[in-house]
């Protein structure tokens, strides 16, 4: 990846797009904090933070957040257990008291209805036998749970039916608020109807080739990313 | 356990009785193994002449046999002509002060939440406070003498109990039985004895007086447990701190009886010193036990932590030879660096209607093998046997290994054996997952360990069950990354 500029302000939200190959999970895995790559040039501030010094958990207790786009499973481990597990910790870094039993059950039950997760499912090991549409609405259940500054959503919508996409699209425009932001990362437009972008960004061979706004989305989904790709060759012609 | 509440809560009420006086006498057997050095120690255990016979007979058995070499283990040869066969227990100190103690050592004691007392008592430091091992002790044995209950070292035993030893001794486990315990029951130093006598259930897990009298085990400790009809006990074997020993073999016996109606619970926390990093040093534990459940409806189980020692090498079992009798394995093995385990159970149907459970967990990281050996055995006259085994591995990293070898005869047709397997991993994609919603590494190691080995630590008495988790995440610090 070589020419990621970007500028998220608190209370927007950015679309990165792209073809296949393009990098965009990449990106996310880097501003998430993978061990696997290396930046070799560059900076990522967060709050006025350089977290290309942090560890993944320390970027995750700043307030980051990724929603996977394959979640993993964990056998074993309640969904349950997890968060709370997660949830303290987070907590203690920014110096809070832990959250009791009940105090965290409540807090579950109230996040519970925002994207429709069914409790059967949380004592359950995480995400473990759960199909593909249970598996992101969990992420977005935890994202409600752990109340991120910056929400990644990698191919959230990839292997959605209409009903479950609506359903988390509606989860994560309740969670929207002018002291957050969100990067959402997606191949599609489907998506962005629903959560609408103020900012679509174009990630081409590694580089940010395009921004606009939410009309961009709207003529790569008409044209298809070889219109980028030739709009560049035409360019150094 | 509201017992033990109320004994610990009489004892802080109590006065510290001061000062007891330093005995440094030079007990130590010559270098060696032979039939002098086995005299030497009955003699110096003042021991009648039956036992001397006894382990005499165990000796020359032992000069017949040829050392085991079939186990998934490998180690260099261990030279039994260079060890010393009999030293005096550990001394206590008035001089020695917590700041003479590895801080290290002290470390580990506090993130297992051993007591700072505890930590002193276990490191041979002059407890100042309230509560102390004898004073403990005795209001322990009062309690359990009123019942008839008799818990005591081995040696005690012997002296006191003479009879009950001789009935028992050698029954479960004969000295003929394989090398290393027949090597034991030539040399063994000390133990435990418990004898629970009919229709008594004893009201307290034998586990806090054990640890309280802190870790005098030796390297040949023999234990004999005995619960007559309908009776009950719960024994806890072990401590979760890092015991380290001069002595590099710790090839320990332990026998069970359990009568008709009776339940015997024993459980294990080893966490014997391991090895460095790279192998070097670290404990052989290689070890015989094994229960017989003689009487009708009786019930034995085992559950045990493994996390020390270099080699492990150890099968619990059970004899099931009254009908109805139930016998349980549970264990967690978990290895490490160049650790080895070759370790499991044998459950041997006999009687009518008899059932067993295996659950066996093992953990291997770093570079160590960790390996699963069971035997189910139903003998031609067991008519409607039961046994469930289920061995799981858990692979952490690319570079442990992890091998079953189950055992499956059966001799009879009504019986109805399952057995389910299952190998998994912790990948680094699990552990970034748990990284990226704020958990640490090393949290989200013993999140998942815990998860995995559950249904084992559930068995054990809650307060050890606590120490042991952490035990857990702490064997397996740094096995991943």
């Amino acid at each position: 990846m070589n020419g990621i500029n970007l500028e998220i302000k608190a209370g927007e939200v950015h679309a990165i797009m792209g073809p296949n190959g393009s990098g965009k999970s990449t990106l996310a895995s880097v501003l998430a904090g993978r061990e696997e790559y290396e930046v070799t040039e560059g900076s990522v501030t967060f709050k006025n933070k350089n977290i290309l010094e942090l560890s993944p958990e320390d970027r995750a207790r700043e307030g980051i957040f990724l929603a996977f786009q394959y979640p993993v499973e964990i056998p074993g481990v309640s969904s349950t257990n997890f968060l709370r597990t997660a949830v303290n910790q987070v907590r203690e870094y920014r110096g809070q008291s832990p959250l009791d039993a009940v105090k965290f059950l409540s807090l579950m039950k109230e996040k519970m209805k925002l994207v429709e997760i069914d409790q059967k499912l949380l004592s359950r090991a995480l995400n473990e036998g759960f199909s593909g549409g249970e598996k992101k609405k969990n992420e977005i259940f935890q994202m409600a749970m752990l109340d991120p500054t910056l929400s990644i959503l990698d191919e959230t919508d990839s292997g959605l039916d209409i009903d479950a996409l609506k359903v988390v699209a509606n989860g994560v425009n309740q969670l929207k608020s002018k002291d957050n932001a969100t990067i959402i990362v997606t191949h599609y437009q489907r998506l962005l109807d629903y959560i609408v972008p103020d900012f679509v960004h174009v990630l081409y061979n590694g580089k940010i080739v395009k921004s606009g706004t939410k009309e961009l989305a709207l003529e790569l989904e008409a044209k298809g990313y070889d219109w980028i790709k030739d709009e560049l060759s035409g360019a150094t012609v | 356990m509201s017992k033990d509440n109320e004994i610990l809560e009489e004892l802080t009420s109590r006065e510290y009785e001061h000062g007891w006086s330093v005995d440094y006498e030079a007990d130590e057997a010559p270098i060696g193994l032979n039939e002098n050095i086995i005299r030497w120690i009955s003699s110096k255990k003042e021991e009648p002449k039956w036992l001397l016979d006894w382990r005499l007979k165990a000796f020359e058995q032992w000069s017949k046999m040829d050392e085991p070499t079939w186990a998934n283990v490998h180690y260099p040869k261990i030279d039994l002509q260079s060890l010393r066969y009999y030293s005096a227990p550990k001394q206590k100190s008035k001089s020695k002060k917590i700041s003479d103690i590895d801080p290290e050592l002290l470390k580990i004691y506090e993130r297992l939440g051993i007591s700072l007392n505890e930590q002193k008592r276990l490191q041979g430091v002059a407890v100042d406070v309230v509560l102390d091992s004898v004073s403990v002790g005795t209001t322990f044995k009062d309690t359990l003498s009123k019942l008839g209950v008799i818990f005591c070292s081995f040696s005690e035993a012997v002296t006191e109990h003479p009879d009950l030893v001789k009935k028992y001794l050698g029954s479960v486990v004969p000295a003929t039985d394989n090398y290393y315990a027949a090597l034991n029951a030539a040399v063994f130093s000390d133990g435990s004895f418990c004898y629970i006598p009919k229709g008594v259930r004893c009201p307290m897990e034998l586990s806090t007086y054990f640890r309280i009298n802190a870790a005098n085990t030796g390297q040949f400790e023999r234990t004999l447990i005995v619960a007559e009809d309908q009776s009950y006990v719960s024994y806890l074997e072990g401590c979760t701190a890092p015991q380290r020993d001069e002595n590099q073999l710790h090839a320990a016996v332990v026998e069970i009886y359990a009568a008709k109606d009776a339940e015997v619970k024993y459980s294990t926390v080893q966490n014997w010193y391991p090895g460095d990093k790279n192998g070097k040093g670290g404990i052989y534990n290689f070890v015989t036990k094994r229960g017989i459940c003689a009487g009708d409806n009786s019930k034995i189980s085992w559950t045990q932590v493994e996390t020390g020692s270099a080699i492990t090498w150890k099968y619990p079992s059970c004899i099931l030879k009254g009908d109805n009798s139930i016998g349980e394995f549970y264990s967690v093995a978990v290895t490490n660096n160049y650790q080895q385990a070759d370790t499991g159970t044998k459950m041997i149907h006999i009687g009518k209607n008899t059932r067993s459970r295996i659950v066996s967990k093992g953990i291997s990281a770093g570079n160590s093998q960790n390996s699963y050996r069971g035997q189910v055995q139903v003998m031609k006259r067991a008519t409607n046997s039961r046994n469930f085994s289920q061995c799981d591995s858990l692979l952490m990293g690319d570079q442990c290994g992890a091998h079953t070898f189950p055992y499956i005869d059966i001799q009879n047709p009504s019986a109805k054996v399952e057995h389910e397997a299952t190998t998994s991993k912790i990948g680094e994609d699990q552990i970034f997952y748990c990284n990226q919603r704020g958990i640490s590494s090393e949290d989200a190691v013993a999140l998942i360990v815990n998860g995995y080995a559950k249904e084992v630590l559930n068995q054990l008495p809650m307060e050890f069950a606590v120490e042991a988790q952490k035990l857990l995440a702490l064997t397996l610090e740094g096995s991943v990354g």
